[in-house]
């Protein structure tokens, strides 16, 4: 990171431009932002807004039509689409709306991907792996699930694995895409609760994680630190 | 509406219009691939034969010589060609029978002799150089007396040219024609010596035909269908037992049924091509229906009913599955220029062009394997529910696992009754099929599970890989199965054959007979013993041999037409070589009751029978048989039977009496014995003083024996290749089955920070893995079959070749993790935000 900055996350002049049937077309125009270590920031806008484009330009997951962000202190549009991948594994965590799993994986298996696929824990034993995706299972309360397979669980379980695959390595950063969209009202509280108390309170030895949380739903982003709205692809 | 066409445009329009849109879609394109490769085997195999067998149509008359012929061992009546005359018919006599030949440089070789009457031949016509390098002449007549033809073959082993002199027995004649074309020659698969041509009338006085010569007399006839049929009813009540009586069907049947057992072989193993690609085509059609599952919900809750929604579909895979056989059958005819090369010899001449019959037969295959192997699937298109608008986790109803194996079953039991054209044939294969699918899929389904504890050890692509193989068990077995199939058939003949030939060769001593001497004189017989050990060899042991026809068993008359297996009635149409000993031949096994007292005082005493004969006439100790041998009928218990081992290249007999019953008969005799190679030039020089003797090279039997087995399952071999190839569209319809899943997978992977490597390292674990076990399984099961075959059938030890595995499982692994590898590898080039915010 930047020693320079307090920020984990840093956007500036960012555009997101796509060719459609009738000419170019504008998805996000002149975004910028950051977000602190620790911070708790929603990025609130109706469907169609480009909320979600936005959350995956911030992550890295695709590349802007111009502008530039900086996640971890790295400038994205300087790496390849590796570098960008080996800049996500261990610091980067992801919850999504449609959870994501991947189903021939056991919950357990789900929940130590993260932690393989860092080569920080390259020379770790795979007990001790094993051991941090159960803890991160246990705060996610599937400690007792950890060998079903997903389409053993139901939507709101398949969702705490999400989770506990998503803090499983202490990211600095926790991106969240509509985390209740695809879960009743009751099971979308808990499921936000439980999101709020893990990157508010990470466990003793662990650094404070952000979390950027893209919904369109006002009352879940009243809960965060910050409220960042889009419309039409620019903040409103 | 647009999706089914039933408004403004014809239906059919709308069929072509819907079908091209979605020529787009890999599923279809997976279908028609597995398609085109089904009707490519059959339809090579298929245009192979029918070329084969209009060879034969045509090739028939001639073959056979005339419009009917008469074959006996014995001379035919002179008469008979007046007879024939009164009919309207011209007819023409020949004798054929083995010796050996001279140049006046005192080259010899055994030579096909055949003395042919002037009028030979009544159909088609002989082809004769009048020198080497001359050109071709058509003749209609046979050699003039004191001349010969001979065939190039012979002319090259004796250095001869014509002009020359050649010796035949007490004969001395010119020779003045090449034989380029005998029509009636029949094929070059079974005569094994070349061909010298006399005159009919000069036969006699060569001396070589004696009592007990193997001869085969002919009369052939002639002329208007009328007079042939006439002459036909008159001869059916001359005929004498031993003279057979041919029509335009028995036209060199040795080789028809040898061509129809190696059609049908080959057609069958074209079949498993077929099979594979079923299976290809089914996950396809799987495949192909989810994905319409939005589109068709989307017509029903328009107001679609669901027959229309199914025929909608159904027409488009109808359409592209007559496309796919179109372009299948275009391959296979291009592939089977292949096969004619492999196999064209088979027939003397060219083969003509093949007839309609394949096409008609590969459009039907095409169209019976789509629909056999896709409509389970299909069906389910017509049966989603309108609600799946509003609510997309209503998926399509699941396919029957009956339905799909009951339509398979009939369309691949359909398929293989007309391949086979056999019902018990085609069961035997189809219940061999379903036990070896069951067994196989068992086994790959255990294998698969086997390799679950492996998940915790190795790192996340190993996981990742194995974990996939598991999760998609079904579809995991049925790609195994495919793949294993493919490589066992091409481990079978790559390894498994050349280890069985070449445990066939060793198991040959080396110093095993590779000589027979046959039509060995009475009164030479010492004569010719002495000479062979003054040329330094060891003193021949001469059986006698007697000819003798079976007319009875017990009191039962033997008449061919009892029979209904075609070399039952052969083996009793023609006259049995038989023997007598007073002690048991050496290499020879009794088995059961007990040989004859040294004397044959022993009112008891008979026939030593050998068992192979006596299951097939279904015969038991005690039983009598009726031998006539000459004018005598002599009759006999059986009173003990012989195992024989046929491959040792010995002196054998399937029938032995006691000295005392056939010692008086007419014979002669035979003897087997190695002659070294440095010795066969002087060999040429004994054996002048026996003209009657005929030399037999089996060496050159064994070389010809080995030609024909390489040639055939080189056929083979080309035809499994379709199978390896359909194997392969199976992988290519599981890997396009799963490649929205994988796109998925591989985003979120990414998304978590895996690099390229770990994803591809993944996939290349799960194909490998994949290839690895169904490379074992092949040769695990291709060297059962060839232990079995060794053990069953060639009856010797067969030892485990490691190359087998080696090359089982390494290029399973390889090869599988490759093909895998590039049809999944696209997977990588997904930005992984697209992939996850797209449709699950």
């Amino acid at each position: 990171m930047d020693a320079a900055s307090s920020f984990v996350l840093e956007a500036r002049d960012l555009e997101q431009r796509i060719n459609g049937p009738s000419g170019p077309l504008d998805i996000l125009r002149g975004i910028s932002l950051a977000v602190q270590a620790g911070e708790t920031v929603a990025i609130l806008g109706a469907s169609g807004s480009g909320k979600s484009t936005l959350l995956g330009l911030l992550a890295g997951l695709d590349a802007p039509s111009a502008g530039e962000v900086r996640l971890l202190g790295q400038t994205i549009s300087e790496l390849n689409e590796d570098g960008r991948a080996a800049l996500r594994a261990g610091r980067v965590g992801f919850v999504f709306q449609s959870f994501q799993l991947l189903p021939a994986l056991t919950a357990m298996e789900n929940t130590l991907l993260p932690l393989e696929l860092n080569p920080a824990h390259g020379g770790r034993d795979q007990e001790t792996l094993s051991r941090w995706a159960e803890q991160a299972l246990e705060r996610v309360g599937l400690s007792e699930r950890a060998a079903h397979y997903p389409h053993q669980l139901s939507g709101g379980e398949q969702q705490r694995v999400a989770i506990a695959r998503a803090i499983v390595d202490h990211p600095a950063v926790l991106f969240a895409d509509e985390p209740t969209g695809n879960l009743d009202g009751k099971t979308g509280h808990r499921i936000i609760e439980l999101l709020f108390g893990l990157a508010r309170h990470p466990d003793a030895d662990g650094p404070a994680t952000a979390l950027v949380l893209v919904t369109h739903d006002p009352e879940i982003a009243e809960q965060c630190d910050r409220i960042i709205s889009i419309q039409d692809g620019v903040l409103a | 509406m647009t999706l089914t066409g039933n408004r403004g445009r014809g239906p059919l329009r709308a069929l072509l219009r819907g079908t091209l849109r979605e020529w787009r879609s890999a599923e279809l394109r997976v279908l028609a691939a597995a398609l085109v490769v089904a009707v490519a085997a059959v339809a090579a195999v298929g245009f192979f034969t029918d070329r084969v067998d209009r060879g034969m149509a045509q090739q028939a008359t001639a073959l056979l010589g005339g419009d009917l012929a008469i074959v006996s061992d014995n001379p035919l009546p002179a008469d008979w060609s007046a007879d024939a005359a009164e009919y309207g018919l011209e007819t023409a006599r020949t004798a054929s029978l083995p010796s050996v030949v001279f140049s006046s440089d005192d080259e010899s070789r055994l030579a096909a002799l055949r003395a042919v009457e002037p009028s030979w031949p009544l159909k088609g016509e002989a082809r004769i150089r009048p020198g080497r390098d001359a050109d071709e002449q058509a003749r209609d007549l046979g050699p003039e007396p004191g001349t010969a033809w001979l065939e190039p073959a012979l002319l090259d082993a004796l250095d001869l040219e014509t002009g020359d002199r050649v010796e035949v027995g007490d004969l001395d004649l010119e020779v003045t024609g090449v034989i380029t074309h005998e029509p009636d020659r029949g094929s070059n698969l079974l005569d094994i010596a070349p061909r010298l041509m006399l005159a009919f009338d000069d036969l006699e006085a060569s001396g070589l035909i004696g009592p007990g010569s193997r001869v085969r007399y002919e009369f052939f006839a002639a002329g208007p269908s009328a007079g042939v049929e006439g002459f036909r009813g008159w001869l059916e009540d001359e005929l004498e037992s031993g003279q057979r009586l041919l029509g335009l069907e028995d036209a060199n049947p040795e080789l028809r049924t040898a061509i129809e057992r190696a059609e049908r072989f080959l057609g069958l193993a074209s079949l498993m091509a077929v099979l594979l690609a079923g299976a290809a085509i089914a996950v396809a059609a799987h495949h192909f229906a989810q994905r319409r599952a939005d589109p068709a919900a989307v017509m029903r809750a328009l107001g679609a009913s669901g027959r229309q929604v199914l025929l909608t579909y159904f027409g488009r895979v109808v359409l592209v599955a007559l496309v796919a056989s179109g372009i299948g059958l275009a391959i296979g005819f291009a592939a089977q220029f292949v096969l004619a090369a492999l196999l064209g010899d088979w027939l003397a001449g060219d083969l003509p062009p093949p007839g309609w019959r394949p096409v008609i037969a590969g459009i039907g295959v095409g169209m019976i394997t789509a629909v056999g192997f896709a409509l389970p699937a299909l069906l389910r298109i017509g049966q989603v529910s309108p609600l799946r608008v509003l609510r997309r986790d209503l998926g399509l109803p699941p396919t029957s696992v009956w339905l799909s194996g009951a339509l398979a079953l009939l369309a691949f039991g359909g398929l293989l009754y007309w391949q086979a054209a056999d019902p018990g044939l085609a069961a035997w294969v189809l219940l061999g099929t379903a036990v070896a699918i069951a067994l196989l899929s068992v086994l790959g389904m255990a294998l698969v599970l086997a390799l679950r504890p492996l998940r915790n050890r190795g790192g996340m692509a190993l996981r990742f890989g194995l974990a996939n193989l598991s999760r998609r068990g079904g579809l995991s077995a049925v790609q195994l199965v495919a793949f294993s199939v493919g490589i066992l058939a091409l481990l079978l003949l790559a390894i498994v054959r050349v280890d069985l030939l070449e445990a066939w060769d060793t198991s040959i001593p080396e110093d095993a007979p590779n000589q027979f001497f046959i039509n060995i004189q009475p009164g030479q017989d010492e004569a010719f013993a002495d000479r062979v050990e003054a040329a330094g060899l060891d003193r021949p042991q001469l059986d006698p041999m007697i000819r003798g026809r079976l007319i009875e068993i017990n009191d039962d008359r033997v008449r061919p037409e009892d029979f209904d297996d075609d070399r039952d009635r052969r083996l009793v149409n023609r006259e049995f070589n038989l023997s007598y000993a007073e002690t048991p031949p050496e290499h020879n096994r009794i088995v059961d009751g007990r040989w004859f007292d040294a004397q044959g005082q022993d009112p008891d005493t008979g026939w030593s029978v050998e068992a192979g004969l006596m299951e097939r006439f279904d015969l038991e100790i005690g039983d009598y048989l009726t031998f006539r041998v000459g004018g005598q009928a002599i009759r006999s218990p059986i009173t003990s039977v012989r195992e024989v081992d046929w491959d040792s290249f010995q002196v054998n007999f399937f029938v032995i009496g006691p000295p005392g019953l056939l010692d008086e008969q007419p014979r002669t005799f035979i003897t087997a014995m190695h002659v070294p190679d440095d010795q066969r030039a002087a060999q040429n020089q004994w054996l002048r003083e026996f003209p009657a003797v005929s030399a037999i090279d089996v060496s050159a039997i064994l070389a010809q024996v080995r030609d024909v087995m390489d040639q055939a399952t080189r056929a083979v071999e080309y035809v499994f290749l379709f199978t390896l190839i359909a194997g392969l569209t199976v992988l290519y319809a599981a890997v396009q089955a799963t490649r929205d899943v994988r796109r998925r997978e591989a985003a979120l992977l990414r998304t978590l920070g895996a690099r390229r490597e770990h994803i591809r390292n993944g996939l290349l674990a799960e194909f490998g893995a994949l290839g690895l076990l169904a490379g074992l399984l092949a040769a695990v099961i291709a060297t059962a079959v060839g232990a079995l075959l060794a053990w069953q059938v060639f009856e010797f030890d067969y030892r485990v070749n490691p190359l087998t595995f080696v090359y089982g499982i390494g290029g399973g692994t390889l090869g599988i993790a490759l093909a895998g590898w590039l049809g999944t590898r696209r997977v990588l080039d997904q930005a992984p935000l697209a992939v996850l915010r797209g449709p699950e």
